[in-house]
């Protein structure tokens, strides 16, 4: 006991060590933007803007992995002394972390809700952007063994359905389409993101899911598309904006640029993204 | 007093790792909502996942128990030929991250699978049932039964046995009334631990399983799901997952305490 008591001081030392490390991680970025405008001014340019320099961090949702990657390299070509660091998540995973103060300069969500709720935490500068629009459709096996064909044949007895929990944005678009077919669905799995539908599908443990036109174009011959007309009752826009405590809101903006101008439209466009 | 031999210094590093343990759970306490605690966790929802869990749990312990008694007697007491490299397998779940875990018997069990072809001309359809969740379960926890069980049997060591094989016992009733009695303390804890990782099982579950209410969604999943649109109700049922594995882990550890000392007076 006498030990106990006399070890309060060893425990308050580990306490303020322990908040000196969480200081040292407070201010991320800053070395790296440091060391990108050292080499500014060197490279000419073509960009029409004033010298862009530094690192903007980008998140977004899951679903733009391979159109922000393929962007992301583009801004970097157009601007020599940028970086673009990248972070791809569930839209409601990543305004979780940027609430709790990731260091997010950019937000791309696949839904308005998800906008609304860093909205809501006034982490949004400004107005967000709807720069693209996503709908459902079936995914199939490449050998679509259930034969599916339309939305109703997902309801016959004995296809395994698998689509997305109501609680994430596409299971919530998939119960729209439900709702405006009138068809039940008795799904034998409701998963918590689209990629782990597309991952039970083109692996053949399930006949058919729900998931978005570009999930069954990135996933190239694993699945096929079946599309339903109903479709068009059930869309997700996807917004854009810059973080409000940004360090870098110039290198956001122009990265926002690009995502909502011509070349960001055909990458878009490309990858089977709607226009808003 | 007893020496206990421990420099000053230790005290304070121990307490800098207990604190890292305890400080995101009191973190993770204080965010509780508890005006909605009741019936956050009282939901129909969170009821089915908390029954679901601990009926598979159970389950999965017991499997591990019935194959993980042989794999540690063969471990523990008789060397041969690629006995290492056994142990190293068998061992692997427990670092493999559990996601490899689940797609690993995704290639075994499902429907494309090795052995799921078969099971499915057979009418035994493994994907997307409780059934799934059990094995994923099993997968993560049988190292932990073993590798308990088998610390447990090395320490007995074979003496006793050897007496009754001596006395007329055939290797059955050896195994029964000498072997397991022995270790029976390390096999409770090891038992324990399964169940406790079993509980806590998710990666695999959800790659291999799915998730569907009352079918193969566990709390782990349920609260993975949960914290996409209600945090409150994700923390409550956080709490409710670490309040049973404190309970289960605790009762384990004091019980084999206490029967050590003939288990060490014995050896």
């Amino acid at each position: 006991m006498k030990i106990a008591r006399r070890n309060v001081g060893i425990l308050l030392a580990a306490g303020s060590l322990i908040a000196g490390l969480a200081g040292c991680a407070g201010s991320p970025g800053a070395g790296s933007s440091s060391a990108g405008s050292s080499s500014a001014g060197s490279a000419g340019s073509a960009s029409t803007s004033p010298q862009l320099s530094g690192t903007v961090t980008v998140y977004a949702a899951a679903s733009l992995k391979a159109t922000f990657t393929k962007l992301a390299s583009e801004f970097e070509a157009k601007n020599p002394a940028t970086k673009v660091v990248l972070s791809f998540a569930g839209s409601s995973d990543l305004v979780t972390q940027i609430t709790q103060g990731a260091p997010a300069d950019v937000f791309a969500s696949a839904d308005t809700k998800n906008m609304g709720k860093l909205s809501d935490a006034s982490l949004v500068d400004g107005k967000a952007t709807n720069f693209a629009t996503n709908v459902l459709t079936i995914a199939v096996p490449p050998a679509n063994p259930a034969s599916i064909s339309s939305f109703a044949d997902l309801a016959k007895p004995g296809v395994k359905v698998v689509v997305c929990a109501s609680q994430v944005p596409c299971g919530a678009s998939a119960q729209s389409v439900e709702k405006a077919t009138g068809t039940t669905l008795k799904p034998v799995s409701e998963e918590s993101s689209v990629t782990d539908v597309l991952g039970k599908v083109s692996s053949g443990e399930a006949d058919a899911g729900l998931v978005y036109v570009t999930d069954v174009k990135g996933a190239g011959d694993k699945v096929k598309g079946v599309p339903f007309p109903e479709s068009s009752n059930a869309f997700n826009t996807y917004p854009i904006a810059t973080v409000t405590t940004s360090k870098h809101k110039d290198l956001a903006a122009a990265f926002i640029s690009l995502v909502t101008g011509s070349e960001g439209k055909k990458v878009l466009a490309d990858a089977g993204f709607g226009v808003p | 007093m007893n020496y206990s031999g421990i420099p000053r210094w230790v005290y304070g590093l121990a307490a800098v790792g207990g604190l890292f343990v305890l400080l995101p759970l009191a973190a993770m306490v204080a965010k509780i909502n508890w005006a909605q605690f009741i019936p956050l966790v009282t939901s129909e929802s969170s009821l089915t996942a908390l029954g679901l869990s601990i009926r598979t749990s159970a389950a999965s312990t017991a499997l591990c128990v019935v194959f993980g008694i042989p794999l540690a007697l063969v471990l523990a007491r008789r060397p041969f030929r690629g006995q290492r490299l056994l142990r190293a397998f068998v061992l692997l779940p427990l670092v493999l991250p559990p996601v490899v875990g689940g797609i690993a018997l995704l290639y075994t069990f499902g429907r494309q699978g090795l052995l799921g072809k078969s099971l499915e001309l057979a009418g035994i359809q493994i994907a997307f049932s409780t059934t799934a969740v059990v094995l994923a379960q099993t997968f993560v926890g049988l190292p932990f039964l073993v590798v308990s069980l088998e610390g447990a049997l090395r320490t007995a060591g074979n003496r006793y046995e050897a007496v009754a094989a001596t006395l007329g016992a055939r290797p059955t009733t050896i195994l029964r009334r000498v072997t397991v009695p022995m270790v029976l303390p390390g096999l409770a804890s090891g038992a324990v631990l399964s169940f406790a990782r079993s509980l806590g099982e998710f990666g695999a579950t959800l790659t291999f399983a799915g998730s569907l209410q009352g079918v193969t969604r566990t709390l782990p999943l349920e609260i993975y799901l949960q914290r996409e649109t209600d945090a409150d109700a994700a923390v409550a049922l956080s709490l409710v997952l670490v309040a049973v594995a404190v309970i289960v882990v605790g009762l384990s550890y004091r019980r084999p305490h206490r029967a050590d000392i003939p288990a060490e007076a014995a050896a």
